[in-house]
């Protein structure tokens, strides 16, 4: 069907400032028209009253698996557990077999995700070949096929003089670095922040230096090239001081922050449940503070889930042993909502800027708005609708999750991209 | 008082009622390996399974005589094997095991949390023989065991736990039983030994030999692995001798004469500890040996005792 009309929905579009009870059309796509007592012929009506008619969800940085760990994931069912988590459009990290560094596998995964017709789903493409760390990828072929952004992540380009040269190549073609900061010879061995609870378990520490040192050597690089520099999975709280810190000084920082870093801290580990083992790890309780207060001074511009699929088989082994990595692309809203929003901590309006216009800004796409004449990539939101994280219920093929048994209040029941429904809740 | 648990895991979560109930079965036990024929029907019938993922000679003969002394069927199994995704063969494996009936595991892993995972996946008692840099239970309880007999007491006390505290589960066994028992527990080492935020766990920290040894009715050495000198966490064995090493010189110069001395051995002579103190008359160093039996005995019977109960009430 080609139109669509959503009746009675309380519409918020930090864009255009608005948050009140609107009808919204789409057509072709597009969203032609907002306002009250809307009518169009022949068009599928939706009573979306009672709910949040909101711009549609971007999530940054996921890792989609495909191609070469299909047995994780692939573009379609991480295409799937977006849009059933009311995430329109998703990055994929380029830490793929073999790595998104060249034309062909940029659209090796456009065309699963054309096939799948589910989110849009984007590259982030290597900064190095092969995610190496020793010689840049063919940064400007990259453009042109359609990547958003740079970054190695999973490693940190550790060479200072590479990372620099890329930045200065990567800004010619209008591009940007994302960065994983970490030192691998602090955090070698480790497995989870080290502190009381590594001290505890005795399990390997990752200091949070690992990531602060190369926060601050990252944010200096740009401060001096004048380049656009975004930090990825903030997770401590001297992070945030210097991205803070950097904004102030005019530096062209920006930076994101996950779920798990904002609900979880590192007791979450104690019982050794390997599905609390995440890099960057779950700190301590301050900075999970420190995160949550950087969200809410716009020191941390959006939140990124970090999904991180792995196989059952694969985090059920030793701590030590087991993959890094969360899914969180079908717990994200559910988790913002109710610990954030319910709690009155922010209002809709800013959860949307976090979840979909700042995105869309940093990465440049012409989304994350419901201005009439925009691409209709919309998520609606019943904010009472109370669910219980199930390992049953995920779409994803990994199970992965640290959330597994919360309950939680507020979910997507219907994700619109391009005008086309994506997902609907089954009642 | 009565004993409940099915598993003995570790000592953070026992309570001191516990611990205590422990060390008095184990009084009760260690005559019966003085006697000619040292042997009683306690376990009789039983199997157990001695699951060491990791080279031991010392903890695993002290199990395996444990549960012959007390009657019990033992079968060893000795695996070096560390190899990635192995958890996967050590659910397997243990499956297996629990599937030929046996009444108790006793594991050794090097993988911190090993023995939590398996308790909540197999039916047999599991007892944890060290697991990872997390805890070392029964070593921690013949530890307790020798303060108490030599000391009267462990309320009180003075310990102090010396050497590569980062790396050792029997430190932080013996953290958490010697705090619970009312000791006074420091740790002393070289910063690059000592854990982030382990005062956390209520002992004393200092990096300074001499104020470790100051107030110390005990010291417990760490064994020095060489792995931590290749690790960069020392520059050479040698250094950590002079500085940390327990001498009849340093012991002059800043310890009490009748200072205890334990190791859990097996030491490395000229290290950690010279081979003179090691053998010098306050050195208790084999009553440690001969007083884990007496506890691994006490053990494997408080939890045989435990899952009958458990059983009769189903």
């Amino acid at each position: 069907m080609d139109r669509i009309l959503l009746k009675n929905g309380q519409m918020v579009c930090p864009a255009g400032g608005i948050d009140e009870i609107r009808d919204l059309l789409i057509e072709k796509g597009k969203i032609v028209k907002t306002g009250k007592n809307l009518k169009a012929e022949s068009a599928r009506t939706i009573d979306a009253s009672g709910k949040l008619v909101l711009p549609g969800f971007i999530d940054m940085h996921v890792h989609l698996r495909e191609p070469g760990f299909e047995h994780k994931e692939t573009i379609e069912s991480g295409a799937r557990a977006a849009v059933k988590g009311g995430f329109t459009s998703v990055c994929c990290m380029p830490n793929t077999e073999p790595v998104i560094d060249n034309q062909g596998i940029v659209e090796l995964v456009a065309t699963r995700a054309r096939e799948a017709g589910l989110a849009s789903v984007y590259c982030i493409g290597a900064i190095t070949r092969g995610r190496k760390g020793k010689e840049l990828s063919d940064i400007g072929e990259l453009k042109a096929a359609g990547v958003l952004a740079l970054s190695d992540d999973g490693s940190e380009v550790l060479n200072s003089e590479l990372l620099r040269r890329a930045m200065e190549y990567a800004s010619t073609f209008g591009l940007f670095i994302i960065s994983h900061c970490e030192d691998p010879w602090l955090a070698a061995g480790g497995s989870v922040n080290e502190g009381a609870v590594s001290t505890r378990l005795g399990l390997g520490g990752i200091p949070r230096v690992a990531e602060t040192v190369m926060v601050s050597r990252d944010i200096a690089l740009a401060a001096y090239l004048g380049a656009k520099i975004h930090i990825a999975h903030i997770s401590c709280a001297e992070s945030v001081d210097m991205v803070r810190a950097a904004k102030k000084a005019g530096v062209k920082v920006t930076c994101e922050c996950a779920p798990h870093h904002m609900f979880l801290t590192e007791e979450a580990v104690l019982g050794y449940n390997t599905n609390t083992k995440v890099n960057p790890p779950l700190r301590t309780e301050a900075d999970r503070q420190a995160v949550l207060s950087g969200l809410l001074d716009n020191t941390i511009d959006c939140v990124a889930t970090d999904h991180a699929p792995h196989a059952e088989m694969e985090k059920d082994v030793e701590y030590d042993n087991a993959p890094f990595g969360v899914t969180g692309l079908e717990t994200a809203v559910g988790l913002m909502f109710t610990e954030l929003v319910d709690r009155k901590i922010i209002t809709v309006s800013r959860l949307a800027e976090k979840m979909s216009l700042n995105p869309a800004r940093i990465l440049g796409l012409n989304r994350g708005t419901l201005k009439e004449g925009s691409v209709a990539d919309i998520t609606v939101i019943d904010p009472k609708a109370e669910w219980a994280v199930r390992v049953e219920d995920f779409v994803s093929l990994s199970k992965n999750s640290p959330f597994i048994d919360r309950k939680l209040k507020g979910k997507a029941v219907m994700t619109i991209v391009e005008g086309k429904i994506v997902y609907e809740e089954k009642d | 008082m009565e004993w409940t648990r099915g598993d003995l895991l570790g000592l953070e979560e026992l309570d001191r009622a516990e611990i205590e109930m422990i060390l008095d079965t184990a009084a009760s036990f260690k005559e019966i390996s003085s006697r000619p024929v040292k042997k009683v029907p306690t376990l009789r019938g039983r199997t157990i399974v001695l699951f060491f993922f990791e080279p031991s000679t010392r903890t695993r003969s002290s199990f395996e005589l444990a549960a012959k002394r007390l009657s019990a069927d033992s079968l060893n199994i000795s695996t070096s094997t560390s190899a990635l995704s192995k958890g996967e063969t050590i659910k397997d494996t243990l499956r297996n095991i629990e599937a030929m009936q046996v009444d108790i595991i006793v594991i050794r892993h090097s993988s911190s949390g090993i023995p939590w995972a398996l308790s909540r996946l197999v039916a047999p008692a599991i007892i944890n023989a060290g697991d990872g840099c997390h805890e070392h239970p029964t070593q921690a309880l013949l530890d307790m065991f020798t303060i108490k007999e030599k000391l009267g007491k462990i309320e009180g006390v003075n310990v102090t736990i010396l050497g590569d505290i980062a790396h050792s589960r029997v430190a932080r066994s013996n953290i958490w039983g010697l705090r619970k028992m009312g000791a006074n527990v420091t740790v002393c080492g070289p910063r690059t030994l000592l854990p982030r935020d382990i005062e956390k766990m209520g002992v004393i920290v200092t990096d300074n030999l001499k104020d470790g040894l100051k107030n110390a009715d005990v010291v417990n050495v760490l064994r020095i692995q060489r792995e931590r000198q290749k690790a960069g966490l020392l520059p050479s064995l040698r250094e950590y001798a002079q500085r940390f090493g327990i001498s009849s010189e340093k012991l002059r110069q800043f310890a009490r004469k009748d200072l205890l001395i334990m190791h859990p051995g097996p030491t490395n002579p000229g290290v950690e500890i010279t081979p003179e103190v090691a053998e010098s008359k306050t050195s208790v160093i084999l009553e440690q040996v001969t007083n884990g039996v007496a506890v691994r005995m006490a053990v494997l019977y408080l939890v045989a005792q435990a899952r009958d109960e458990t059983k009769e009430e189903e």
